[in-house]
């Protein structure tokens, strides 16, 4: 354990940054310090956001037998004496959409409020970025030790809701506005599940750290059964959840509603263009990928390594294989499922998500009033654990879908 | 059970994902410039004016310049000029012709109510898409150089339509043949008998 927290590897970002920063004059380093930590964020977390779009858009056409886009090459460069023929399968089209939206003209209506309007897109990428601050991405990589980083996590997730009922309004069009305060509502229902189907965990371990939490998940059966807390009947139900709210809480498909691209123009970016527009796409991007790694943090072992022997792969390699895996899982749910309506949508949150995740907080306590039996004991406790999320869930299912039989289809096959 | 649609549904969009891989037939798509699917025989696009002779378009073309597909033409992007003269056409009788000719593609809806107006199955659809241009004003109006195709350039794109047009004119000619023939045998007969 040891010798795999101390290899080379491991450390090789730390020691990176602190040669760098020893190079600096004594009052300056602190701040050195700080502005590389969030350079690195901003760098890893700004491609990732480029090669998340492109990942997108190939996987989605993949799932709907195309081929995607494969034609963006690498420019040619007059100073160049060779020129790359190969298109790399279409790698570089991130950058490409990138100068388009820089290119593009930027327009403010007439009427709007033009601070609220430049100001809304600048703090919904701001709040979005700073959540990355707790993730511990690695062993030793957590930007802010926090004792209290669930709490700063979801305060700062919460913000972007501000920003969103910003632009609505500030946009001075009705259909901003009414399609703003959709999204709001969406967001505060599943603002409870997201942060209900959480709280277990915490309940569990007693920490509100996620460094901790993660050192709670460091433990393998035989060397090779990971306890993760996906892995726990109340961990599983906790993450299922977690899956769905988060997909909400991030607008994407089958939540999709506040910006149907189907059915509105763009809700309450409808006036947001150029730039802007790519501000507000950058930060839903930003904030999937936020609530991916403290998904990957809470419920799936956050850097750990799935298998002990495992362990000489550096903590931050296994956390970005993770990452990627929840992302392509989310991008996977967007090519299959349809959209909700609003109000099937808020239901679904409040008739069968909030009262599964309080269910979830019992089952929680009980998991850890229970962490003292062993032998037999340990079977009935995973017994118990187990019922308490399958029978509920089985029961509240067939109450709120009675009456709706399955639906028949006249002219579809 | 809840969930299990959403289960099946997954599973569809996986075998979708791994089938698109190894299975070429799955794939909606082409590659378009360097793969050209063959556009079916009822495709059409933009109108073009039949010549019958390629090597002298302008002067075989089936157009008389009547300008009924200018008058029905639902957004006008025809324009036609009449000529002052008159030229034989394929059946020897003498004919206007169009001196200008034009349509504007930019305008046009590709409707094919010209083609079906035309008495003289003068005018037919093209299968023709690549019309990129810079200028919209200059490049894509098509004057009547650029409309005149061959009439096997027709049978190319539209074999079926073509060879069922070609047999009804063959047809036409051969009857108006005909009837020039009885009107001069008539004329000789009356002609040859001499007056009482």
């Amino acid at each position: 354990m040891n010798a795999a927290a101390e290899s080379l590897l491991e450390r090789a970002p730390l020691v990176a940054r602190d040669w760098f920063v020893n190079l600096l004059p004594a009052p300056l380093q602190w701040l050195a310090h700080h502005l590389i930590t969030i350079g690195a964020i901003l760098a890893v977390f700004g491609l990732f956001f480029a090669f998340t779009t492109i990942a997108e858009r190939k996987l989605l056409a993949r799932l709907q037998n195309r081929l995607g886009p494969n034609r963006a090459g690498v420019p040619k460069f007059s100073i160049l004496p060779w020129h790359l023929k190969h298109t790399l399968f279409g790698l570089t089209q991130p950058f490409a959409d990138a100068v388009k939206t820089l290119t593009k003209e930027d327009i403010v209506p007439a009427a709007a409020d033009r601070t609220l309007h430049f100001l809304a897109p600048v703090i919904v990428v701001t709040f979005s970025l700073l959540g990355f601050a707790v993730i511990p991405f690695g062993r030793h990589l957590v930007p802010v030790e926090l004792d209290a980083a669930l709490l700063y996590f979801f305060a700062v997730g919460s913000a972007t809701e501000l920003a969103i009922f910003m632009a609505g309004w500030s946009s001075r069009n009705k259909y901003s506005l009414l399609a703003a305060m959709r999204a709001l509502a969406q967001l505060i229902s599943y603002e409870l599940p997201l942060i209900l189907s959480v709280v277990p965990i915490v309940l569990v371990t007693s920490s509100l750290s996620t460094s901790a939490i993660v050192h709670a998940q460091g433990a393998w059966t035989f060397g090779f059964l990971p306890h993760w807390f996906v892995f726990t009947p109340w961990g599983f139900a906790g993450f299922i959840i977690f899956l769905i709210a988060a997909l909400a809480e991030s607008n994407r498909s089958p939540f999709d509603s506040p910006e149907a691209e189907s059915e509105l123009i763009a809700g309450h970016l409808t006036e947001y263009s150029g730039f802007k527009y790519a501000l507000f796409f950058m930060a839903e991007y930003f904030g999937l990928t936020a609530l991916s790694a403290l998904g990957v943090t809470l419920f799936l072992g956050g850097w750990q390594a799935p298998v002990e022997f495992l362990q000489f792969i550096p903590s931050y390699v296994w956390f970005m294989l993770k990452l990627v895996g929840m992302i392509v899982f989310f991008i996977w749910v967007r090519g299959t499922l349809l959209r909700l309506r609003i109000d099937q949508l808020t239901r679904l949150s409040w008739q069968f998500l909030v009262p599964l995740a309080l269910l979830n907080l019992a089952n929680a306590a009980f998991w850890s009033l229970s962490a003292g039996w062993s032998g037999p004991l340990q079977a009935v406790r995973w017994a118990v654990s187990a019922a308490v999320v399958v029978i509920p869930f089985l029961a509240l299912g067939r109450a709120l879908t009675a009456g709706y039989a399955p639906r028949t289809y006249r002219y579809a096959p | 059970m809840l969930g299990s649609g959403i289960i099946n549904g997954l599973l569809v969009t996986a075998k979708n994902f791994a089938g698109s891989y190894h299975d070429p037939k799955r794939m909606v798509t082409v590659e378009y410039p360097e793969v050209r699917p063959a556009l079916p025989e009822n495709y059409r696009n933009f109108p073009f004016l039949v010549a019958d002779d390629a090597a002298d378009p302008m002067g075989t073309l089936r157009c008389v310049a009547c300008q009924i597909c200018e008058k029905e033409c639902p957004p006008q992007c025809i324009i036609i000029e009449k000529s002052k003269d008159k030229k034989p056409d394929a059946n020897g009788k003498l004919q206007l012709y169009p001196k200008v000719f034009g349509i504007d593609t930019s305008v046009c809806m590709s409707c094919q109510i010209c083609v079906e107006v035309c008495p003289f199955d003068a005018i037919k659809m093209d299968k023709a898409f690549e019309f990129a241009a810079t200028d919209r004003f200059t490049e894509l109006f098509l004057d009547r150089e650029q409309l005149a195709k061959s009439n096997r350039y027709y049978h190319e794109i539209h074999p079926v339509e073509a060879a069922e047009v070609d047999a009804r004119l063959a047809a036409e000619r051969r009857a108006a043949a005909e009837k020039a023939q009885a009107a001069a045998a008539a004329k000789a007969a009356a002609a040859a008998k001499p007056a009482p």
